[in-house]
């Protein structure tokens, strides 16, 4: 956990109460996970009820409460991917990570998820890692692409 | 502060400018059914069962009395046939998580309104989410050590440990509001799962 980075979020908006989501929005991009210290110190810096943190901390799918690996795998499980095989690219990562969608590997290295529809049907199955999409994916070719991470 | 004539039930009120119409209804002598309205508290437009028919120039529409403010000419009727069966379902629905909550009047209104606590299928989550205890504990005692988490089905309320442990022990004021008796379980559980050392209570430091 990068604490001096955290740190300079929470001094760059001290005090702001209006300012709490994009905060643990930072913080969530920077520490890929809220852990409670952190919500703790969040409340207490921005002058903003705990409760209130919570409240919005477990309301958001952005934000996570549980340790994140640092690679985010997102498998899109929408109708038009599911069509195009996204099972097959599904179980295929699950074999190689070890992981079922909502977990997070013991080495803090990947986390899988499933997505809902992302908006382009026609690249489906579409695998997200990082951020970086990856369109009309075949179980062999997402395996090459976790085997070079 | 300006009077407005209203209609409830076909009769004439007089109401002030920023009244709602729950309170107006009140003053006038008109029952209205609430479950998460606390006159103490900010309205909170929960439950709905204090859903109404306004009418203002000549439309209708379902509004909750504790929240709608009055208006010149507005007219309320408080007890059509489209109100009765709303609250009954509501009724039904709030029944399934907690068919046996005593508190709020809950049994009287569900006979009152014909509601069969058996219609939905059960789901004991015994929390209504009324909100009473979690806005109370905001407003009036200014502790938040009682929050809402998580969102849709899952939703419910929690006690928040580094807070609970040292404000609750000598307030337990929000568990008398409470409809069923599911916040004290919720207390005890959090007492017993999530509390700093000391288990019997506060330490002298405190």
């Amino acid at each position: 956990m990068n604490n001096d980075k955290i740190e300079q979020i929470l001094n760059e908006h001290q005090g702001q109460a209006g300012a709490l989501i994009k905060v643990m929005m930072e913080i969530q991009e920077e520490n890929k996970w809220l852990p409670r210290e952190v919500l703790v110190q969040i409340s207490e810096k921005l002058e903003v009820p705990l409760s209130r943190v919570l409240r919005i901390a477990t309301f958001y799918k952005t934000f996570s409460l549980t340790p994140k690996g640092s690679y985010q795998i997102n498998i899109c499980t929408g109708t038009a991917c599911q069509v195009r095989g996204a099972q097959q690219v599904l179980d295929k990562v699950q074999e190689l990570t070890g992981i079922k969608p909502g977990e997070t590997d013991p080495d803090s290295k990947f986390s899988l998820e499933t997505v809902n529809c992302q908006g382009c049907c026609s690249l489906g199955p579409l695998v997200e890692i990082d951020g970086k999409a990856h369109g009309k994916t075949a179980p062999d070719e997402i395996a090459d692409a976790l085997k070079k991470i | 502060m300006s009077e407005i004539i209203i209609q409830i039930d076909g009769r004439e009120i007089a109401a002030d400018e920023g009244m709602t119409v729950l309170q107006a209804a009140q003053k006038a002598g008109i029952s209205i059914p609430t479950l998460c309205y606390l006159e103490t508290l900010e309205p909170y437009g929960a439950c709905r069962l204090c859903s109404v028919e306004v009418e203002v120039r000549g439309r209708t529409n379902l509004v909750a009395a504790c929240l709608y403010p009055v208006e010149k000419d507005l007219i309320v009727r408080t007890r059509t046939e489209k109100v009765d069966r709303i609250r009954k379902v509501i009724l039904e629905l709030l029944l399934a998580h907690a068919p046996e909550a005593r508190g709020l009047q809950m049994q009287e209104y569900a006979e009152e309104y014909g509601a069969d606590k058996n219609r939905y299928e059960k789901e004991p989550s015994f929390c209504i989410q009324c909100g009473l205890c979690v806005r109370y504990c905001a407003e009036i005692k200014k502790k938040n050590a009682i929050c809402f988490v998580n969102k849709g089905p899952t939703r419910e309320i929690q006690f928040i440990p580094e807070i609970a442990s040292k404000e609750c022990w000598n307030c337990t004021e929000c568990f008398p509001l409470c409809p069923t008796e599911y916040l004290q379980g919720v207390f005890v559980l959090t007492k017993a799962l999530a509390f700093p050392a000391n288990p019997m209570g506060p330490t002298s430091a405190e």
